[in-house]
């Protein structure tokens, strides 16, 4: 049998006995549908409410992606600014321990306030959806400042020493050898990140509770939970887990092309 | 192969004169304790010493990259003396490869030229004749990761000869290597000195390696370092395998090596 084969048939084959077990305790125990559904109607549930259940997957989605992307840029350059200045680093890097290790759950209903009043002073709508951005990429931004500013230092110092030799200017050292140094530990951040902007847009949602035209999934969780539509539920969670497991899968993906050529963490091992 | 054009500068002055050179680390460490030493243009010059000796440190005060705590080091190049020189005028290998992973053997070739703001038709042309010259035809859109050990540090030296610099650094280049690839690039370097006759300054600790490929030869005490012998290698120019068997080559490891454990053992 090959690797592949292994590599898929393993996991199936636990699925399977964990879907099996579950539904043997839910008819063993006699449970109620709303404490535990069987795997069938969920399945149901996936079907019927599937539909709906897209459309507020779309929104949290969205949240996450644009997190994601303002994570990557203002992460990114947050890391090149700690990268060019010690001072700016030392004095700085406090302040982003305290906002990432903070509990983001904590801060959300503050972020919620302000961005309302923030809109209606601007003479704007109200705009839930940037409190739950804000709060996502909180959440997200820290790893890849982290890894960045990380991968930013480490460049070979024997390279440095070239660099100064041929008399390179800061900017180019910055973007001919530092930049490339970090590219890896950026992705590995990116990597981190997707699923924490997840995490984080689904968090702001429980807390920010958006009704209205613009639900996303963790409001709808809430929903199911408060009309005791355990099924719903849990069709909900796995459109999130799956979800999380493609932003990965995806990011995971990009890295290993972006590091195809060069650099150990994409070799696949399928080459000689 | 482009003009050999370091030759060609008769300046009268050493290429590199040191003075009294000393250096102590932040941590108090004493790494060299006034070392005195020319370099005549056009010689190839091997540091021997013990490991840690602070032959690394004399060559990165050489090239600039570290300043001496005391004493001068003046060098005097195309037609300028003093401190520093026109970037480009010297070339710098290190122990590892140190090459860019992300970069192909080229584009690592061409760095010296990309940081010095240059990169035409003239400089891939030069790069590519450097690629040749060590060997690597063929490899140009290798990354690293796919070339052997001593094929990396062939990508090293032609990058360090692509400016064509009066003056080359060698820092221990092929000590992490098996013996055959050692052998193999000491012909090629010696072949590379003949061709383009820059000076070298070549730090190593293996004796057979400093007589096999220099003119002359300074021995290094232990730390803190200083220069305790200078011997001229009185071998033919022209080195090859059989030189290695040759009773004078034998004679001059055996003189070489008798300067170095006196050095050792030198308080």
């Amino acid at each position: 049998m090959n690797r592949l084969a292994v590599r898929v048939i393993g996991p199936l084959v636990v699925g399977v006995l964990f879907v099996a077990l579950w539904a043997l305790i839910v008819w063993f125990f006699a449970m109620k549908p709303y404490v535990l559904p069987t795997p069938i109607e969920v399945a149901e549930s996936l079907w019927t409410d599937g539909p709906s259940l897209l459309g507020s997957l779309w929104f949290t989605l969205g949240v996450t992606l644009l997190a994601l992307a303002a994570a990557v840029l203002i992460g990114g350059l947050i890391a090149i600014l700690f990268s060019l200045s010690r001072l700016i680093e030392i004095s700085f890097f406090p302040y982003v321990v305290i906002l990432q290790v903070t509990p983001l759950i904590a801060i959300a209903p503050l972020l919620i306030i302000w961005v309302h009043v923030a809109s209606k002073a601007l003479g704007s709508d109200d705009h839930p959806m940037i409190a739950l951005l804000v709060c996502a990429w909180i959440v997200a931004f820290f790893p890849i400042v982290a890894n960045t500013t990380a991968g930013l230092n480490s460049a070979d110092r024997n390279l440095v020493a070239l660099f100064r030799l041929y008399g390179a200017t800061r900017w180019q050292t910055l973007w001919l050898l530092r930049m490339p140094t970090a590219l890896p530990y950026f992705l590995t951040g990116v990597r981190i990140s997707g699923g924490l902007a997840l995490i984080g847009a689904v968090a702001a949602e429980f807390v920010a509770g958006t009704g209205g035209a613009e639900t996303g999934l963790a409001y709808r969780i809430l929903e199911a939970q408060y009309r005791l539509l355990t099924a719903r539920l849990f069709a909900a969670l796995i459109l999130l887990s799956l979800t999380g497991v493609i932003i990965y899968l995806a990011l995971d993906q990009l890295s290993r092309l972006i590091l195809r050529r060069w650099h150990e963490s994409a070799d696949t091992g399928e080459e000689e | 192969m482009p003009a050999a054009g370091p030759a060609a500068d008769t300046s009268p002055l050493p290429i590199v004169d040191l003075r009294g050179v000393r250096k102590r680390f932040a941590n108090g460490l004493e790494a060299l304790a006034g070392v005195d030493l020319t370099v005549k243009r056009g010689e190839f010059l091997s540091l021997l010493g013990p490991s840690g000796c602070g032959k690394s440190t004399l060559l990165r005060i050489v090239a600039g990259l570290v300043p001496p705590t005391g004493g001068t080091c003046q060098l005097s190049m195309g037609g300028q003396s003093g401190r520093r020189v026109a970037s480009g005028g010297i070339g710098f290998v290190f122990q590892d490869p140190t090459l860019m992973p992300w970069s192909t053997v080229t584009n690592n070739v061409l760095l010296p030229f990309r940081i010095g703001g240059r990169l035409g038709s003239r400089e891939r042309d030069r790069a590519a004749a450097a690629i040749r010259a060590v060997g690597l035809a063929g490899f140009e859109r290798a990354y690293p990761r796919e070339l052997s050990g001593g094929m990396r540090m062939r990508v090293s030296i032609a990058r360090g000869l692509v400016t064509d610099p009066e003056l080359l650094l060698l820092d221990e280049p092929f000590a992490a290597l098996d013996e055959i690839t050692r052998h193999a690039l000491n012909d090629d370097l010696l072949r590379l000195w003949e061709e383009r006759r820059p000076t070298i300054l070549f730090v190593t600790h293996s004796v057979f390696e400093s007589v096999y490929l220099s003119t002359r030869i300074a021995v290094m005490t232990a730390r803190p370092g200083r220069v305790s012998a200078d011997l001229a290698v009185d071998l033919p120019q022209q080195r090859n395998r059989a030189t290695r068997s040759t009773p004078e080559y034998v004679a001059m490891c055996d003189r070489v090596s008798a300067a170095l454990g006196q050095a050792i053992a030198a308080p």
